[in-house]
């Protein structure tokens, strides 16, 4: 009976001006909330929240769109400059949803397991980190031998230079994989893009002899990033400075800038994702999904529509490559993990592969969950360990509970429980894609008839 | 008790031994003439030279002195491959599946076996235990990592594969790589919580780390001793002794038939009365016992587990069934020992043949190389029949 309530409520709830009144006071709540308790997940969880209040709820497109962009431009730079941490959290909330949203074109349209994706993002980081740092100069010295006088390379703002290169360079890398490795059935392509990247994961780690490229395991630093002039910070400050309650810093608006730069990333992925899925190309994906041997029948040319998919999504996963490598201005081989991998993949098949809000949702979960509720619980337990507090009936005391019991550390057991649950009870996703919407309504029509 | 005997299919018996010695004494020989001919062609060139200034030795006696022990260790890994292997291609032949969590199967088998170890040599029973005993304490941990690892695979089969059954082809894969990691951090949280520490090491005891010393050969200026470690014959002989009894169980019992039978053709062997879930059950079993197995074998050659421990065998063992012709029991056990010695050849001798700019560290994309060409060039294996895809 309560989920049939709950959806007669909702849909009372979304008509006429409801809508428009939910989404402003959530929107509001969650902004004053975040606002007056800096510190709270839950306010925050209130605030991210709004942007699927404003997803769900039927409006006005205009008004959508204005409210996203007041939320994303203005809301959340100063609410993230206020309480720093929050700006990180929605920062990596971006990237991971535009990895998502790459590996979404590979994995959700054209139905190919890429295991072996954050290899691409690799690709992009470590070529800005090469030619963003003082690494030419270090090629002939071992690691940790160079002089710390060395020049840099080229000036920080080749940064958006390199962002096009990053994105050449990542899909002719996806190509070149792609071309022998595509004609494989699904199955072994997983495991060979899996194995693609561990290679360029023991690439970063070992090319520090005989010549220095990557710095081995310790990984490239300083990475430059691009300039920002004092102008802009003092701009920022006048607008907002008051608002904020201090000065922000430069580093502080670092910050803010990469989230934008990774705001719009995505922008520009899903609006390339829906071009595409309306294209020529994206109807092939399609079919090549459903059914190979039929769209070889149809005269789909299988492997060059592969290949365009492949290419895709690594060049994206470069672009968001070289913004990783500027923003953190560090880079070593252990950010490019295969855990890595399969918590991009587990974002997409959480909200659904194939659906851009879907994926969208999905990499937000999964990064909060990493970030926030799984440290929050850490944090918890470490408190509860240091009380003299005793579980009642087990007579168990908290300080003996052993230190490995990190729950932040536990990202494998969250990825693997997401994968299986999703696969075992829900393989759409939590947002399905359109298109099985539309395939199943065709298929209530032919019904009728 | 004679007509047992009789009953014994004594071909089935020899036909894997012959085999698995030609396989060994090929890849050997073969990977041999290799290196030799690249030691020859090298040792008047500048590596040559390096290598004659620091060792006093020319590169070509350096490679010849060195193979005996290549090959033991190459042969040891291989074996172990083999075991792992055949989990993976008995599963595939039978659901068309890659059995992703495999490699934590095996994690688990080796975590069971030293735990039991452990706990025997903290009683003070291993540090007394006589030789007798210690092959005793030694045959139970692996009986006991088999048992938990077979039942933890039937235990997966049933709750994350049989309800997805009939699915998209991707669908149980990306559910096994999520019961892969899934594994991988449940054995962290029960070693960390019940000993504190995930790193685990196999305690020492018995006569295993001894070694047999056949001589010792002159290297330039040093003496390279040849051996063989016992613990690496253990590890031979017992996979040897599982690969025998695999074969038999496959291709001379009333079981291996069905199992043959549901591979090549699911419905029909439901038709003839065979039970398929009961057969699919079984398989994952045996790989499981298998490759619990492999696992507490590999424990007692490298001394030291952790629990993504099964994470680079478990690829390089799908490598090697992949390799072999995936689906193929023969082809399994080929690819195991020809990655296996592949391998440990080019962690040898890459090192000196490259003047140390690209040594063993990169053995391990070694067998990803070998996979990507293998499926380029042969996608069916070396002993595959080409198949296409089921649908």
């Amino acid at each position: 009976m309560a989920p049939l309530f709950f959806k007669a409520l909702l849909e009372k709830l979304n008509r006429g001006f409801w809508p428009y009144i939910i989404i402003l006071s959530h929107t509001i709540l969650g902004t004053s909330l975040v606002y007056s308790t800096p510190r709270s997940n839950v306010a925050f969880l209130v605030l991210i929240t709004s942007l699927f209040s404003l997803y769900y709820f039927k409006t006005d497109s205009r008004f959508k769109i204005i409210a996203g962009a007041i939320l994303a431009l203005v809301v959340i730079p100063i609410v993230g400059v206020r309480n720093i941490f929050y700006l990180e959290v929605i920062f990596q909330i971006s990237v991971f949803a535009a990895l998502a949203l790459g590996l979404n074109i590979v994995v959700g349209f054209a139905g190919l397991l890429d295991l072996g994706y954050v290899a691409f993002y690799a690709v992009g980081a470590y070529l800005w980190a090469f030619f963003g740092s003082q690494q030419y100069y270090v090629l002939s010295f071992a690691p940790g031998t160079q002089p710390s006088n060395l020049p840099f390379l080229l000036p920080g703002d080749a940064f958006y230079l390199f962002i096009f290169f990053a994105i050449i360079v990542a899909a002719l890398t996806g190509i070149l994989l792609g071309m022998p490795v595509l004609r494989l059935r699904g199955d072994y392509l997983a495991i060979v893009t899996l194995g693609f990247g561990e290679v360029i994961r023991v690439l970063a780690n070992n090319l520090d002899k005989p010549l220095n490229f990557t710095n081995g395991p310790q990984g490239i630093t300083p990475i430059q990033r691009p300039s920002m002039p004092q102008a802009v910070a003092d701009w920022f400050n006048d607008l907002f400075g008051g608002i904020i309650g201090h000065t922000a810093s430069i580093a502080d608006l670092y910050n803010v800038m990469f989230y934008l730069f990774a705001l719009l990333v995505i922008i520009v992925i899903i609006f390339v994702t829906r071009r595409l899925d309306d294209s020529k190309i994206g109807r092939a994906w399609t079919a090549v999904r459903e059914d190979e041997t039929a769209a070889i029948a149809m005269g789909v040319p299988l492997v060059k529509m592969k290949l365009a998919a492949f290419a895709v999504g690594a060049s994206f996963a470069g672009a968001m490559g070289v913004l990783l490598a500027a923003s953190r201005t560090f880079i070593s081989p252990e950010s490019f993990s295969f855990m890595q991998s399969i918590g991009v993949l587990s974002m997409v098949i959480l909200g659904g592969s194939g659906s851009i809000p879907g994926v969208i949702l999905g990499a937000a979960t999964v990064t909060i969950l990493n970030l926030q509720i799984l440290q929050g619980f850490s944090l918890y337990l470490s408190e509860l360990r240091q009380s003299d507090a005793i579980i009642p009936i087990i007579n168990f005391a908290w300080r003996d509970l052993s230190t490995q019991l990190d729950p932040a550390k536990y990202q494998r057991l969250l990825f693997g429980l997401i994968l299986i649950l999703m696969m075992i009870f829900r393989p759409a996703g939590l947002i399905p894609a359109k298109r099985r919407k539309r395939k199943l309504a065709s298929d209530t029509a032919t019904a009728e008839k | 008790m004679n007509r047992f005997f009789l009953s014994i299919n004594v071909r089935e018996l020899v036909r894997p031994l012959g085999q698995l010695t030609l396989f060994s004494l090929g890849s050997a020989a073969a990977l041999s003439i290799i290196v030799l001919i690249m030691a020859l062609v090298l040792d008047q060139t500048i590596i040559g030279e390096t290598l004659t200034e620091k060792l006093n030795v020319s590169l070509y006696t350096y490679t010849l002195i060195n193979l005996p022990q290549v090959v033991l260790d190459g042969l040891t890994i291989g074996f172990v491959y083999a075991a792992i292997a055949l989990g993976y291609t008995m599963v595939y032949g039978v659901l068309e599946f890659i059995n992703f969590a495999h490699s934590e199967i095996f994690a688990v088998g080796a975590f069971v076996g030293v735990e039991i170890l452990i706990a025997l040599d903290q009683t003070g029973m291993l540090r007394n235990a006589s030789l007798g005993m210690a092959y005793v304490f030694l045959i139970f941990a692996i009986l006991a990592g088999m048992a938990a690892a077979g039942a933890l695979a039937v235990t997966v089969e049933r709750v994350a594969y049989r309800p997805l059954r009939g699915a998209p082809r991707l669908v149980p894969l990306i559910s096994a790589i999520g019961v892969s990691f899934l594994l991988q951090d449940v054995i962290r949280l029960v070693e960390g919580l019940t000993t504190g520490d995930f790193n685990r090491i196999f305690p020492t005891f018995g006569n295993f780390d001894q070694r047999i010393i056949f001589g010792k050969l002159a290297l330039g200026s040093t003496n390279l001793t040849l051996g063989v470690s016992i613990k690496s014959l253990i590890v031979i002989i017992s996979a040897v002794l599982m690969l025998v009894g695999l074969n038999y169980l496959v291709n001379a019992t009333r079981i291996g038939k069905a199992i043959r039978a549901v591979a090549q053709d699911r419905p029909t062997a439901s038709l003839m009365g065979i039970n398929v879930n009961r057969i699919i059950s079984i398989t994952f079993l045996v790989g499981g016992l298998l490759g619990g197995a492999a696992g507490v074998l590999y424990a007692l050659k490298f001394t030291r587990i952790d629990p993504f421990v099964g994470f680079f065998p478990g690829l390089k063992a799908f490598a090697a069934a992949v390799l072999g012709g995936i689906g193929n029991l023969t082809g399994a056990l080929l690819g195991g020992i020809v990655l296996g010695m592949l391998e440990t050849f080019a962690g040898s001798y890459m090192g000196v043949f490259t003047m140390g700019a690209a040594g063993s560290e990169y053995k391990d994309i070694f067998a990803f190389s070998i996979l990507i060409f293998v499926l380029i060039f042969r996608p069916q294996g070396l002993m595959g029949e080409n198949v296409g895809q089921k649908a």
